[in-house]
């Protein structure tokens, strides 16, 4: 019979701290570029000229159908090939913002459109700059219908950060495969992590929920669920 | 030839074949743990719909590569030296079914519950009612979305490489190790994957307008 | 489309004017299609600083089209179209100028569903005419005193009445100090027990002095309100008048759309 053998808890637990901290880390630095990134090229896809349109779709098709690790080693190795040593974490936190803004953009895409046009009609009505229209009037709107969706998105998001070990950005996985490597106890190792994983992606979409309670003032004092 | 050898660009599509067949895997096991797992979700037994809820958060709260771990080195500890093949196939399975299952549990729901009545007058049994009267309707629903879930599949086979599974993001790690020629190399391996997902996207994208038509 | 200088042409075919200064709007035979389609064809109007015009007519008459035209909200193909010293057949026209002169409250409200009363109103002046915070609260308080919405100031849209949004629409447009208001069948969508106090906020304005043009259904109410009301037919002005001119229409078209009970 197996015997399981959780003491490497307590003698690892500044690395395995260490690693946390790296994936929320990496998680945090990616979402606000990301989410900007994203809304920037819905943007390009539903109002820009023919080909600014066209490099918008490409970006957004390329990455959608390819996996994200290729990416990663696209970037990483690619980088280093130019002689352009930037880090795994930066390497990581770029390829993590390339990718999550590709699948913000078919999100935001969807909330733009979901706006009635009379909301557009009444902005340029009022002397607004399309710029200032975008900003006041179609964003907000635009995250409130699909806030959700862009939760779940940062929540797969921060998933994934989980590859970047293979960059050698020592994040919470990476941190997991140096113990069991040390202490042959992978099964009880990964088990572990997958309950922080767990813990950090209800902790992620907790506290991104109650952002949107500061965010959406209308929905705090409405009671509206989103 | 894109300065590799003929072997080696083999070499790399011989990591796509692998690929492919660890993609059939996880779409083949995905399809049956999902179904349990979507008559689980929208069963009338509490007990069913808390156990298979709480199963698909936990695969879905965890990242895939640390669900090959898990099942890499739970293996092992029973004693078994297992192929990579094997670790990834069940991996794959498990992720593909918590997902598939929460997307057909969806489609069951979609379905009006005027039809399980009407259903029901006719005199059909509970079995029939899914059997005849639901299940085809929710079928022509969930086209769209599982085909586009197996581009997820497809792209996410790519995390078997933590474990060391031989597919085309291995291969092409393996390649670029000794040519170190990676913009070459992993532009050669995205494309590759962008062949195989590209179409099935669009195949969803367009299954999906034509499900909005009708 | 016309050359930008445009000599002043007599205003010889207008109705019912005042005939003091330079109109404020001013169409000349101006002329509107969608493809093969055309709505306008050929519409002489003039609105002169102060006046009440009410256009009516059936729907596809080509009413709400010309009052579009007025704000640029609809482009014309031939003709002209002066609003408020603005050429608007001018290649190089400023709409983003021009529309701080001229407001607009449309049928469906269209209030910002994400912002309260006060931000719907202070929005455009804070961002356009840069005016300051407190300042903007004070213009908040002025234009929703105006239209009898003072203790709704916090309230968001979709916790009022479809009245009462209405209402803070033509506030959000007050707050630009506009020299025009155009109303696009405002009452439209509501009720007929909400449709009075719409109304009765606009004749306020009238009695104020602003210069009003208006799409309605409101046969009485257009007749009461407005120095002149427009009657429109298949793209064209067909009769115009004081609102009197309901009570004897002059053309069949005019006797059977005021007859049909609207």
């Amino acid at each position: 019979m197996y015997e399981f053998d959780f003491s490497f808890l307590n003698d690892y637990m500044p690395d395995l701290i260490h690693g946390i901290w790296l994936t929320i880390g990496m998680t945090v630095a990616s979402i606000l570029p990301g989410f900007v990134l994203g809304t920037a090229v819905a943007v390009a896809r539903l109002r820009g000229r023919p080909w600014v349109k066209r490099i918008a779709t490409v970006y957004v098709e390329a990455i959608r159908n390819t996996p994200l690790i290729i990416q990663v080693f696209w970037l990483f190795f690619g980088l280093a090939a130019l002689q352009v040593h930037i880090g795994p974490f930066a390497a990581a936190v770029i390829a993590l913002v390339i990718n999550v803004g590709a699948y913000t953009a078919e999100i935001m895409r969807a909330g733009f459109q979901s706006i009635p046009r009379g909301q557009l009609e009444a902005a340029d009505c009022l002397a607004l700059s399309p710029f200032q229209s975008l900003i006041q009037i179609e964003v907000p709107q635009a995250v409130e219908r699909v806030y959700p969706a862009l939760v779940s998105q940062f929540v797969l998001m921060m998933l994934a950060t989980s590859i970047m070990s293979q960059i050698s950005a020592e994040e919470l996985t990476g941190v997991a495969y140096m113990i069991q490597s040390f202490t042959f106890r992978g099964f009880e190792v990964y088990l572990v992590i997958a309950v922080f994983y767990l813990g950090l992606a209800s902790a992620l979409r907790f506290v991104l929920m109650g952002l949107a309670e500061v965010s959406f003032p209308r929905r705090r004092r409405l009671r509206t669920p989103l | 030839m894109l300065g590799l050898t003929i072997q080696q660009i083999a070499y790399i599509f011989q990591g796509a074949g692998w690929t492919i067949i660890l993609s059939l895997l996880g779409f083949v096991g995905g399809t049956v743990l999902g179904l349990p797992i979507a008559l689980a979700r929208s069963s009338n037994s509490k007990a069913l719909r808390v156990a298979s809820s709480l199963l698909v958060q936990f695969i879905q709260g965890v990242p895939l590569p640390v669900i090959m771990f898990v099942v890499y080195f739970g293996i092992s500890i029973g004693g078994f030296e297992v192929p990579a093949l094997v670790a990834a196939g069940l991996a794959m399975t498990l992720y593909s079914g918590a997902y598939l299952g929460e997307i057909w549990k969806g489609c069951i729901q979609a379905v009006p519950k005027t039809q399980w009545e009407a259903a029901e007058c006719l005199a059909l049994t509970p079995a029939q009612r899914f059997v005849y009267v639901v299940l085809p309707q929710a079928l022509r629903i969930a086209i769209p979305p599982t085909v586009g879930f197996m581009v997820q599949i497809v792209k996410n086979t790519s995390y078997a490489v933590v474990i060391n599974f031989f597919d085309l993001t291995y291969s092409a790690k393996v390649i670029n190790n000794s040519t170190f020629m990676p913009f070459t190399v992993f532009t050669l391996a995205a494309a590759i994957y962008f062949a195989i997902c590209f179409p099935m996207s669009v195949l969803a994208q367009r299954y999906e307008r034509k499900l909005h038509r009708s | 489309m016309n050359e930008a200088a445009i000599p002043r042409i007599q205003s010889k075919d207008s109705p019912a004017m005042s005939g003091s200064s330079q109109p404020m709007v001013r169409f000349h035979n101006l002329r509107k299609s969608y493809g093969a389609v055309e709505v306008l064809k050929g519409i002489d109007l003039e609105v002169s600083s102060g006046q009440v015009v009410a256009l009516i007519g059936r729907s596809g008459s080509g009413k709400s089209t010309a009052l579009r035209c007025v704000n640029g909200l609809e482009r014309f193909q031939a003709g002209e179209l002066h609003v408020c010293g603005y050429d608007l057949s001018a290649k190089d026209l400023n709409l983003r100028n021009l529309r701080q002169d001229v407001g607009i409250v449309f049928q469906s409200y269209n209030l910002f569903p994400h912002l309260t009363v006060e931000q719907n109103v202070t929005l455009a002046p804070r961002k356009v005419k840069g005016v300051g915070h407190t300042e903007a609260r004070e213009l908040a308080k002025e234009v929703l005193a105006q239209v009898g919405l003072s203790d709704k100031v916090d309230a968001y849209p979709e916790q009022l009445s479809g009245g009462q949004q209405q209402r803070v629409a033509i506030a959000r447009s007050l707050a630009m100090k506009p020299k025009l208001m155009l109303f696009d069948e405002v009452t439209s969508a509501l009720d007929p027990e909400l449709t009075g106090e719409v109304l009765r906020t606009i004749e306020r304005l009238a009695a104020d002095g602003m210069t009003m043009m208006l799409v309605t259904h409101e046969m009485a109410f257009a007749r009461s309100v407005a120095d002149q009301v427009v009657f429109m037919h298949q793209g064209r002005v067909w009769e115009a008048g004081p609102g009197d001119m309901l009570l004897d229409p002059q053309t069949v078209e005019l006797r059977q759309f005021v007859g049909s009970g609207l």
